[in-house]
């Protein structure tokens, strides 16, 4: 079915995920490349060589969680947009996602929580917004937060209707 | 007539990126560019270039033609030639070009020539396709990204490759509404992470659909869907209606080959390349003596290979020719290790296959 829609299954998002939740203690890059796409800007920027692509940059990247810190700079390196950042903080569940259209959201307000399939889910707020520039390929980074059993629906954020 | 080492057809990735080698190589050079600026497609593309480092990576397509462009300063005059508004109507066999500029022609009488022209979208044929609201996919991205104008309000998208998905996402970011994306496959035909983008966005892409006619009395209305089976044959009765001002056909590109076909190149009709396409040599010299082809000219792909053909093809001109690159074995081993592995993969297949097809002088 992903061939034919472009969402994902269930299993396959999992698979991007550490196994053990407690892992989201601290931030982590979950990384949904699923396509083997020659491509390798995650590998190449990551400063703590937490992921592996190797010399047949089709390979699928593969991530080392122990290693990974969650800094974000693959989220604005990808030129898919398939990297978001996800945490879990005092019971919520946090995330930086690339945001590429306008207007930008402002810190502290509540936008909607969008799943892969595009459908509206929750409510998240919006708690920092780090707005392109150059060192980030021109790519605006939202953190949000909402209720952590959205932590595996939660792909991205959409502007609510006023 | 203007005597130059080497003429090149084309001022898109692949033209610049010969005309950067070749110049390093010590050539004296003329570029032919027919739009007003450099760059070709490369300046319509807002979103990260995939591929590695050496490709410019995660570099948007208009930064990447700034630094094509930028790479060629410091050249004389005498040694960079650049023509813009400029069209090459016609290579003879004998390397004499002529062009047209500002309602002049000139002849041009070149040791070599380099054809880098890139491609054209293919249209697809239904009832009612000339309908003003109908348009390629080329011309949206112009008319949206080159002069700041919405094509329409609502636009239905016709293909599912990579073009139709990046124009699809750059209509959503310009405030366009996309309605839907057809698709006459089974399967969506570009990369994945770009279907995914869309879809979190709120588009649909209808797999198994196409469009049948479209409705409109000055101008389009909207347009009538049919289903396909898995033969591409119309299912009947699962036409439907969609409202839309704008259709944007998305269903291809064929090489611009009209110049190499002129000029005597023989050349194959190759369905895996987009259409007529040139023999060549390893060194991507045509069948014509030091007439080289490059870039989606030679088969359709991503920018990133046609940068890396173009230094290739430059390199390759100027060494036929006694021109001595300062860095020139090791680029060359480099530059085709690179192709090597942009197409390696499961999405360079069709190329792969197509190449082989093509096989060698």
């Amino acid at each position: 079915m992903f061939k034919k829609t472009g969402v994902p299954t269930k299993e396959m998002i999992r698979s991007r995920f550490p196994k053990d939740k407690k892992v989201l203690f601290r931030p982590k890059a979950i990384i949904e490349c699923y396509d083997e796409i020659p491509c390798n800007p995650c590998e190449t920027v990551c400063p703590f060589s937490a992921i592996t692509i190797g010399e047949d940059i089709n390979a699928i990247p593969q991530i080392d969680f122990d290693k990974c810190t969650g800094c974000g700079i693959c989220v604005h390196s990808c030129p898919g947009l398939a990297i978001i950042v996800a945490m879990i903080k005092n019971g919520k569940a946090y995330f930086k996602v690339p945001y590429e259209l306008l207007p930008l959201p402002k810190v502290k307000e509540r936008w909607l929580a969008v799943n892969r399939n595009g459908d509206v889910i929750s409510k998240c707020k919006i708690e920092n917004v780090m707005t392109a520039k150059k060192s980030t390929n021109n790519t605006t980074i939202v953190t949000v937060s909402l209720e952590q059993p959205y932590l595996y629906d939660f792909i991205t954020i959409r502007r609510p209707h006023e | 007539m203007i005597n130059r080492d080497l003429v090149i057809v084309g001022g898109g990735p692949a033209g610049l990126s010969a005309a950067k080698v070749a110049l390093d190589a010590g050539m004296k050079v003329t570029l032919i560019e027919r739009f007003n600026q450099l760059g070709g497609q490369l300046i319509k593309q807002t979103h990260k270039f995939f591929g590695s480092k050496l490709q410019y990576a995660k570099t948007r397509g208009f930064d990447i033609a700034k630094i094509l462009i930028d790479d060629l300063n410091g050249f004389s005059h005498d040694q960079l030639e650049i023509l813009l508004d400029a069209t090459c109507v016609a290579l003879y066999p004998d390397k004499v070009l002529t062009v047209y500029q500002y309602g002049k022609y000139m002849k041009y009488n070149a040791k070599s020539v380099i054809v880098a022209t890139g491609a054209s979208e293919k249209i697809l044929a239904f009832e009612n396709n000339d309908l003003p609201g109908i348009y390629g996919a080329g011309a949206i991205q112009t008319i949206m990204n080159i002069y700041g104008i919405q094509p329409g309000k609502e636009v239905v998208m016709v293909g599912s490759g990579n073009i139709g998905l990046i124009v699809a996402y750059q209509l959503l970011q310009a405030g366009v509404k996309v309605s839907a994306i057809l698709e006459a496959a089974s399967y969506i035909g570009g990369y994945l992470v770009h279907a995914s983008k869309l879809k979190r966005l709120g588009v649909d892409i209808l797999t198994n659909t196409t469009v049948k006619k479209a409705v409109g009395e000055e101008k389009l209305e909207k347009i009538i869907t049919v289903k396909l089976d898995e033969k591409w044959q119309e299912i009947p009765g699962s036409e439907a209606e969609m409202d839309t001002d704008v259709l944007c056909i998305s269903v291809g590109l064929s090489p611009l080959h009209q110049l190499m076909s002129m000029a005597g190149v023989k050349m194959v009709d190759i369905s895996e390349l987009g259409g007529l396409v040139p023999k060549k040599t390893c060194d991507y010299e045509t069948t014509v003596d030091n007439v080289y082809a490059c870039g989606d000219v030679t088969g359709i792909e991503e920018a990133s290979s046609a940068m890396v053909e173009g230094r290739i093809c430059g390199l390759m001109a100027a060494n036929h020719l006694g021109f001595k690159h300062p860095n020139g074995e090791q680029l060359e081993d480099d530059l085709n290790n690179q192709l090597c592995v942009l197409r390696q993969g499961p999405c360079g297949e069709k190329i792969r296959c197509g190449l082989k097809k093509v096989g060698e002088i």
